[in-house]
């Protein structure tokens, strides 16, 4: 079967995916809150104003949610997913929890959809926590590769710069069952 | 300056060297060039979320989301027009109520954007986005007007065919799909670096819409159809999160 093949979002898709909160699974006051940012850099360094990042993952518990009410949030309900764009310095951030792992001794990621004027397609990536636990995709890469997807802890937060392209280069996922 | 010329040769000269899916290294697209990553993809086996997708429902959408010819006080300029279709998943499944999000210009190829400087009007009447969520079936349905085509800057006299974007989510994260939808037969294609990213030409004919008599309601809109496969999903139909 053939799959629909993807197309860049554009420049103009501030009109039809950001949202008000969008970027906040629960409030920035929330006692657990953490602060999930970086910046989205081109080959050349220079910063991506114009991309959109979704984020997708377990609570705290490491249980995927499967509760509605991403686009109009009660400040209650943990829905696991949220989006923010880029500012002009290729910055985003999320408020967010600390996902737990899939499964007992698994490292907890934040599953990433990266979208780009420029991209013509969407890209996939983790985010995984600084841990010890044998993960298969990790274990893997070569260890400057295997950088690029891992977080880094700050006090009120972990910090996820995302290089499209050249030095440092973020590692980017395809999946099977994907054409390519 | 670039001209039209020069982008086609680099078109003509990219035609059927990628697959199904559009290039990621595409150079005719020229904001790409710093924007790819030049590393191949690395396969991952999905596991825990991104076994799923999120979920939306009624409490995210009021069903007046997907007219967008009813958003402000009076009536859009433009052809009114219909566009449904089903999403299905690899399997042919129907991916059942989930998040369609569309997005596009007005009549006159006028984004209401505050980046889109093209001089053509704005009309009051039309902001150009909307969203739903598809039925037990998979079926999304669309009220809206035929957006223009547009000029941009990749080189001189550098326009893109009529579209309208689409934002699409399967039953598993893997399965996100952002694109564009055209309408048939459109001078624009074989000029257009975007639409030509695609280099398989049967992957490009799934973006273009088919007209549809049956959808086209007298006295009032043409109607479009165009039905969107996602990819494969990685997990049975009654496996529990
Ligand atoms: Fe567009």
């Amino acid at each position: 079967m053939t799959f629909a093949p993807g197309q860049t979002v554009g420049p103009f898709f501030h009109l039809g995916l950001p949202f008000e909160g969008g970027n906040l699974l629960v409030p920035a006051g929330h006692p657990e809150a953490v602060r999930l940012h970086g910046r989205v850099v081109d080959g050349e360094g220079a910063a991506v104003p114009d991309a959109l990042i979704e984020l997708w993952q377990a609570d705290s518990t490491g249980r995927v949610p499967r509760e509605t009410g991403s686009f109009h949030r009660d400040g209650f309900t943990f829905t696991g997913w949220g989006r923010a764009q880029t500012d002009g310095d290729g910055h985003y951030w999320f408020s967010t929890l600390i996902p737990g792992p899939a499964r007992p001794g698994r490292r907890p990621f934040f599953a990433l959809t990266v979208f780009a004027r420029g991209l013509t397609d969407r890209l996939f990536t983790r985010a995984y926590l600084p841990g010890d636990e044998p993960d298969a995709l990790l274990g893997g890469l070569p260890p400057d590769r295997r950088a690029t997807l891992i977080t880094t802890r700050e006090p009120r937060g972990l910090l996820f710069d995302i290089h499209l392209q050249g030095e440092g280069e973020t590692v980017f996922l395809s999946y099977p069952r994907q054409a390519r | 300056m670039t001209t039209q010329a020069d982008i086609q040769r680099e078109i003509d000269d990219l035609r059927g060297s990628g697959g199904p899916q559009p290039r990621r290294d595409y150079p005719p697209y020229r904001s790409s060039v710093l924007r790819h990553p030049t590393r191949d993809l690395c396969q991952a086996d999905p596991e825990g979320v991104e076994l799923w997708a999120p979920c939306f429902g009624p409490a995210d959408i009021d069903d007046a989301e997907s007219d967008l010819t009813i958003q402000r006080s009076g009536e859009p300029l433009g052809e009114r027009i219909v566009v449904t279709g089903r999403v299905l998943d690899g399997d042919g499944r129907p991916v059942r109520h989930q998040l369609v999000e569309i997005w596009q210009a007005n009549a006159s190829g006028r984004y209401w954007h505050q980046r889109d400087q093209h001089p053509a009007p704005l009309d009051p009447n039309f902001v150009g986005a909307g969203r739903c969520l598809t039925d037990g079936d998979g079926v999304y349905t669309f009220q809206t007007i035929k957006p223009g085509a547009y000029p941009w800057r990749n080189h001189v006299n550098a326009w893109r065919p009529a579209h309208i974007h689409f934002s699409l989510f399967g039953t598993d994260f893997t399965q996100r799909l952002v694109t564009q939808m055209y309408f048939p037969g459109d001078p624009l294609f074989d000029l257009d670096p975007i639409y030509q990213s695609i280099t398989d030409a049967r992957a490009r004919d799934m973006l273009v819409a088919s007209y549809d008599h049956s959808v086209t309601k007298p006295e009032f809109s043409l109607g479009y159809r165009w039905d969107i496969v996602l990819s494969g999903t990685h997990r049975t139909p009654l496996e529990e999160p």
